[in-house]
């Protein structure tokens, strides 16, 4: 039998890549650990290796093509004794592009590593922050992320970021990519890995009037360096009278990416809106990343900006403007409607949206905000919004108890009893470590059926 | 930065050629100035203690009595914009850089005109203006957050250095060495000023440091440290003069293990039944860091028992107006809870 060569998944998160180049012919020899192709993810160009020893038989998707699936076959290889000329045929005759390509095996395990990847393109509300006719370019969240880093740092001298291979490696995740080129390295700081000390090196610096930005590889990692953003960052304003304070942004990726289990998938939107002295900034779209972002490197207060692995691959329309920011502390109505209000945040929203897609089936119209900011949190649009549709569903990735939607909830019986037909359901993640196997992981996960569920509740169908 | 400064190998301890300088010689000036500056963090601390007892400071109040050499001597070496950045034992180093001593005392009495309006108490006072950093209550963190100060000064190729005090009990926490290493690796200037005053609350240093030669604490990240009597003032100042030109210079971090003593508990509510009075005793008697100036002073015909008692008196009442002010200023205004929070 022929071995079907298929492409690999080199990420947690990576769904499909670019087949940059290949490195054998079609009859070439190959043995175990030979280069044969390289191969381009969202986050770094990688070598594919032969991981059987035989003759390259046909190469089934050619170099140069894009978005080729996880698991689609890239090259059939023909072992010892077979005819190479025979071993391809009746492989790859459709092209294993983006669309077409069907790995039927993989089928399951993708859907189940990454349940909430790619969200189906909503109409966006249009956003007040943005003027009429404003022309507006396709852009990733990453690539957002990072124009928001460079335009600021261009800006401002004092601005500079430092992290876990933030310079030389362009970026765990890319999001800091040919900033070092741009800068230098005074100004895009590798550090060794210690968490607990560069976070409080980063809060000195902001003590001394620099404006840092501080990237945790995770926030995960930035456990070991909470005692420097809250102790340090979030209380010296206070504890000075006013004199002193950190101007300072702790951004990186929250959350649960795929299949990397329990230390390594947890939201911190609750943990660090729990802080006063602290903002809380968790963006879903690709505008809001940028906008939001050059807010809080500006922001003379420490920042915690929550991103998502998952989404930074995500293209979004963003606003082609010389200088794009929005306030911190505004949530955006992300889809107008009467029926329900849903509020949700960062990856929470990709449920909200593909619930509200749903439910539009049935005959419900529901208003999606998106809150952008955790604390302050825009409690005048929420409860604007349940003034006219009585009806509130919060939805979160993070732990369900003291969750976000839980201060929501509380926040809103207290404001807006009157206007409640229903009582306030929250939809979060599961109140478990998250667990490793597939199916575990997308059980501990919120999905689009509880939101969808919880609406028909509240709207008693 | 880091590139630049990775290609310039730092000097290890053993080739630093680093050795604890003999004690500086001090002009009549510069012992006079020593003695007022020693005494006045005395003073004060005897009455902050004083006023604890009275009731009118709260919380935890941990006094700087026997280790006043440190921070004066280190202080006699600083330019403008020089930072200091140390623990929560922080009123003996607020008074050095010069804070007013009425801001400092009614903090501690929580009042309105105190250096953090009253919001921050005994451990946690700053001053922008002065190159104050705080006062942190949280045991080791000042060290990276003076690291930071110092990466701000490399920054912005400044010639300042970062004075970044910590204790002997301080020195074994992990974000220290997490600071050594960064501050070693990026060239920094700072001065890590390790007051080993014996004992981590109550827990004497040969109890919780396997190694208890603190000045060696550094080799590990090739920084070179000097142990120096923490209760001279002028080792203290030659020490200091050593260590800020090593810093200006560009060479990165450097150590001062500074040997002293505190003579009274950790805080108010500590006994200190962990040790002997006969240590203490044998400490104040023999090595009190106050009498060793005075001794000079008068040994070398500078200065009179007269004039040295109107120092005396004039550091009275500037601590008697400070504890007057702290006792009689208003408490903060009720709103006061809900400004400067964020900005």
């Amino acid at each position: 039998m022929p071995i079907e060569i298929l492409m690999p998944a080199l990420s947690p998160t990576m769904e499909e890549g670019n087949l940059s180049k290949w490195l054998k012919n079609e009859g070439d020899k190959v043995v175990a650990g030979d280069v044969i192709a390289e191969i381009e993810t969202d986050k770094a160009t990688m070598e594919v290796e032969a991981v059987d020893e035989g003759t390259i038989a046909k190469i089934v998707v050619p170099a140069g093509t894009e978005g080729v699936k996880v698991n689609a076959v890239i090259a059939v290889l023909a072992v010892d004794g077979e005819d190479v000329d025979k071993a391809g045929e009746g492989i790859g005759e459709e092209p294993a592009k983006a669309e077409t390509a069907a790995p039927a095996p993989a089928a399951a395990k993708s859907e189940a590593a990454a349940p909430v990847a790619a969200a189906p393109k909503t109409e966006i509300a249009a956003d007040p922050d943005i003027p009429a006719g404003t022309e507006m370019v396709s852009t990733t969240v990453r690539e957002a992320l990072r124009d928001a880093m460079a335009e600021e740092m261009r800006r401002d001298g004092d601005v500079f970021v430092m992290g876990e291979e933030v310079a030389e490696y362009q970026g765990a995740y890319k999001i800091t990519q040919g900033l070092l080129q741009e800068f230098g390295p005074r100004r895009v700081v590798d550090t060794p890995i210690t968490e607990h000390g560069f976070a409080g090196v980063g809060v000195g610096a902001a003590m001394a009037g620099l404006k840092p930005i501080v990237e945790f590889m995770t926030f995960n990692f930035a456990m070991q360096a909470i005692d420097q953003i809250i102790n340090s960052a979030a209380k010296t304003l206070y504890m000075s009278g006013g004199q002193m304070g950190a101007p300072i942004v702790f951004r990186g990726p929250n959350g649960a990416a795929a299949r990397v289990a329990a230390q390594h998938s947890q939201c911190y939107a609750a943990w660090y809106s729990h802080i006063p002295g602290l903002k809380v900034v968790m963006p879903y779209t690709a505008a809001d990343a940028k906008g939001l972002l050059k807010a809080a490197i500006r922001d003379p207060n420490p920042v915690i900006f929550l991103e998502n692995e998952i989404l930074y691959g995500q293209s979004f329309d963003v606003p082609k403007l010389d200088d794009f920011v929005l306030p911190i502390g505004k949530a955006r109505i992300h889809k107008q409607g009467k029926d329900v209000t849903i509020v949700s945040f960062g990856i929470g929203m990709t449920y909200a949206i593909k619930a509200e897609a749903e439910l539009r089936g049935m005959g419900i119209d529901a208003e999606i905000i998106d809150l952008r900011s955790i604390r302050p949190l825009d409690f005048d649009t929420i409860i604007a919004s349940v003034k006219k549709t009585n009806r509130l569903i919060v939805v979160e990735e993070g732990f369900p108890q003291s969750s976000v939607g839980d201060h929501i909830a509380n926040q809103v019986s207290q404001r807006a009893f009157d206007f409640l037909d229903a009582p306030v359901i929250t939809v979060a993640g599961k109140d478990v470590p998250m667990p490793y196997a597939a199916n575990l992981e997308k059980l501990a996960l919120p999905n689009i059926g509880e939101v969808v569920e919880a609406v028909k509740a509240v709207t008693y169908r | 930065m880091a590139t630049a400064a990775r290609k310039a190998p730092a000097k290890s301890v053993k080739s630093s050629g680093l050795s604890a300088p003999k004690p500086a010689d001090f002009t009549k000036d510069e012992e006079l100035a020593a003695y007022r500056h020693m005494l006045l963090i005395r003073r004060f601390e005897e009455k902050a203690g004083q006023l604890y007892g009275m009731g009118f400071i709260g919380g935890f109040c941990h006094l700087y009595i026997g280790q006043e050499a440190v921070v004066t001597g280190m202080k006699m070496a600083l330019i403008d914009g020089d930072q200091m950045i140390t623990a929560y034992r922080d009123h003996g180093h607020m008074l050095a850089m010069e804070l007013s001593p009425r801001g400092v005392m009614a903090e501690l009495t929580g009042r309105r005109g105190g250096l953090s309006k009253g919001k921050g108490g005994s451990m946690h006072m700053f001053s922008k203006e002065k190159h104050f950093y705080g006062g942190h209550g949280i045991v080791g963190a000042q060290v990276s957050l003076g690291t930071g100060l110092a990466f701000a000064n490399r920054y912005r190729e400044n010639k300042n250095v970062s004075l970044t005090y910590f204790g002997d009990g301080a020195a074994n926490q992990g974000q220290v060495y997490e600071s050594f290493n960064m501050a070693s690796l990026w060239k920094l200037p700072v001065i890590f000023i390790i007051e080993n005053n014996r004992y981590a609350m109550g827990t004497s240093v040969s109890r919780s440091s396997a190694e208890t030669d603190f000045s060696h604490r550094g080799a590990s990240f090739k920084i070179p440290g000097i142990q120096v009597d923490g209760m001279d003032v002028r080792a203290v100042k030659a020490a200091a003069d050593l260590a800020t030109e090593w810093c200006r210079a560009g060479n990165g971090p450097l150590i001062l293990e500074m040997q002293t003593y505190r003579y009274r508990g950790h805080s108010m509510s500590d006994p200190a039944k962990y040790r002997s009075k006969e240590e203490v005793q044998k400490m104040r008697s023999e090595h009190d860091p106050i009498e060793q100036v005075k001794a000079r002073l008068i040994d070398k015909k500078w200065a009179s028992e007269d004039e040295l008692k109107t120092i005396d008196k004039e550091v009275r009442d500037i601590v008697a107006d400070a504890a007057d002010f702290a006792q009689n200023d208003a408490e903060p205004d009720p709103s006061e809870l809900w400004t400067d929070i964020v900005l």
